[in-house]
């Protein structure tokens, strides 16, 4: 079949069976590697991306029901604010050490991001029940809650000072780490 | 990797191009909603249909609203949307209790109620907790819509009254005034299948219970309505002895099988206590309700 699913802002038309998941189009497909492939049950949560803007499940996803569908990745959370920065919640990973061998740390990025989107304020239960899906082998988890912490405070200090300075450019408001 | 074998993939534009692509491929088409059960399942060769429905664009099957004196719940309406909504927590905090324990917010974000009434899971928790509630389901084929009391919804494990030709399209729960409902579920691992749950709904009525509904999950099939233990409820006063004869009557009354998540014996005496606590919150509630609606 001949879909199109719109990756980060993009339209990618491709060939693929109807068997094809969502996983395999983005990683063997597109080349976005970001999304990492564990469990391949739909328990570990390593593969999540956004879909709608809500955190699914790569891996129990078929490529062809995503037709249609915006699709984000970690590949498209830098760069939104403009140029190539990062996105409050990557910058809140480096900042509190959120990973250690990164394995889960795209999918834990993306649903922090989508938690924000909807909840700016977010308690830390609400933060926990947000990655509840999500493994981290390592048992980072205190430090990703932190991470998360760190981009919801980011960024309300940053939405402040636009507030107050409006004429601030937009990147200067979110560079850096130095909260 | 795990990957399904080969099928058809068809995305359905309204209900009536769903049922005649279900009605043609007869039981070789398999509609698939969240994916999240049926996948799995495709990867593990369990399940094998020439055919998927792709229901989800399918809007108009994704609604809670209250009609007279029940609760409509769209077949597409997702878990997270059961979870977040105030009018469901108000009237049935039952499904609620459940929703926070059903796997984990990826999941929820895709799975639907259609779909895991229609899975036919004897384990899995909306079945009994619309067992309970003395849900019914409304079945939509060529010749129109038939109504089935979730009692006799599912045909056993992994079979429902859904027959070729078919759609699952909506679940209708009786809004009754001073009702309470409870969930209370033992799971290994958060989001993980029960290792046994017990779903208990009821009115009260000048002090009395009325109505009750007790529904058991992962006890084995068969369990999602529990005759003996409503009939032993319905016109009783509350009270500690009440609800141990209820709970001694649940374990009786369910046939669970020893494997990974525990011993027959152990899913036996949780059917019996978790039917002691879905009860006594229960009644709390609409002992609450009561209040509030008086």
């Amino acid at each position: 079949m001949r879909i199109t699913v719109n990756v980060n802002g993009e339209d990618h038309t491709r060939e693929v069976e109807p068997r094809h998941l969502l996983v395999r189009f983005l990683r063997d497909d597109l080349d976005l590697t970001g999304t990492h492939w564990g469990c391949d049950t739909s328990n570990c949560g390593t593969c999540v991306v956004l879909m709608d803007g809500e955190p699914v499940k790569s891996c129990t996803v078929l490529a062809v029901m995503a037709a249609g569908h915006e699709i984000r990745t970690v590949e498209g959370l830098a760069g939104t604010a403009g140029g190539d920065q990062l996105d409050p919640v990557q910058q809140g990973f480096i900042e509190e050490h959120g990973l250690q061998c990164g394995f889960c740390t795209p999918g834990m990025m993306l649903t922090g991001r989508a938690l924000l989107d909807r909840n700016p304020d977010p308690s830390e239960q609400e933060i926990r029940e947000a990655i509840s899906g999500q493994l981290c082998r390592c048992t980072g988890y205190l430090n990703i809650v932190r991470s998360i912490q760190w981009a919801a405070k980011k960024q309300a200090e940053s939405a402040a000072a636009a507030t107050a300075a409006p004429t601030a450019a937009p990147a200067a408001t979110l560079a850096g780490g130095q909260s | 990797m795990q990957v399904p074998a080969s099928f058809d993939y068809q995305r359905a534009q309204s209900v009536d191009e769903a049922l005649e692509l279900l009605r043609r491929h007869g039981e070789e088409a398999r509609v698939v909603a969240g994916g999240h059960s049926l996948l799995p399942m495709m990867k593990l060769r369990l399940a094998g249909p020439e055919l998927l429905v792709d229901i989800n664009e399918l809007h108009e099957l994704d609604y809670i609203e209250v009609v007279g004196d029940e609760l409509r719940v769209g077949a597409l309406t997702r878990h997270r949307a059961l979870l977040e909504s105030e009018l469901v927590g108000r009237h049935f905090p039952i499904v609620h209790d459940a929703e926070k324990v059903i796997a984990d917010p990826p999941v929820r974000n895709r799975g639907t109620i259609g779909g895991s009434l229609c899975q036919a899971d004897p384990s899995e928790d909306l079945s009994a907790v619309c067992g309970a509630l003395h849900a019914r389901t409304v079945i939509r084929g060529a010749a129109g819509e038939r109504i089935v009391p979730m009692a006799d919804f599912h045909r056993g494990p992994y079979e429902t009254a859904v027959g070729v030709g078919e759609m699952l399209v909506e679940v209708r729960i009786p809004v009754r005034p001073g009702a309470g409902s409870a969930y209370e579920k033992v799971e290994r691992k958060a989001g993980d299948w029960a290792v046994a749950a017990a779903g208990v709904a009821l009115t009260l009525r000048e002090g009395r219970i009325a109505d009750a509904g007790v529904g058991l999950a992962a006890v084995g099939a068969g369990a999602l309505e529990l005759p003996a233990v409503q009939d032993l409820l319905d016109g009783r006063e509350p009270s500690e002895a009440l609800y141990e004869e209820a709970g001694r009557l649940a374990s009786e009354h369910c046939s669970p099988v020893t494997d990974s998540r525990g011993s027959a014996e152990y899913k036996r005496h949780l059917a019996g206590e978790l039917t002691r606590r879905a009860l006594r919150r229960a009644v709390a509630r609409a002992g609450a309700a009561v209040e509030r609606e008086a």
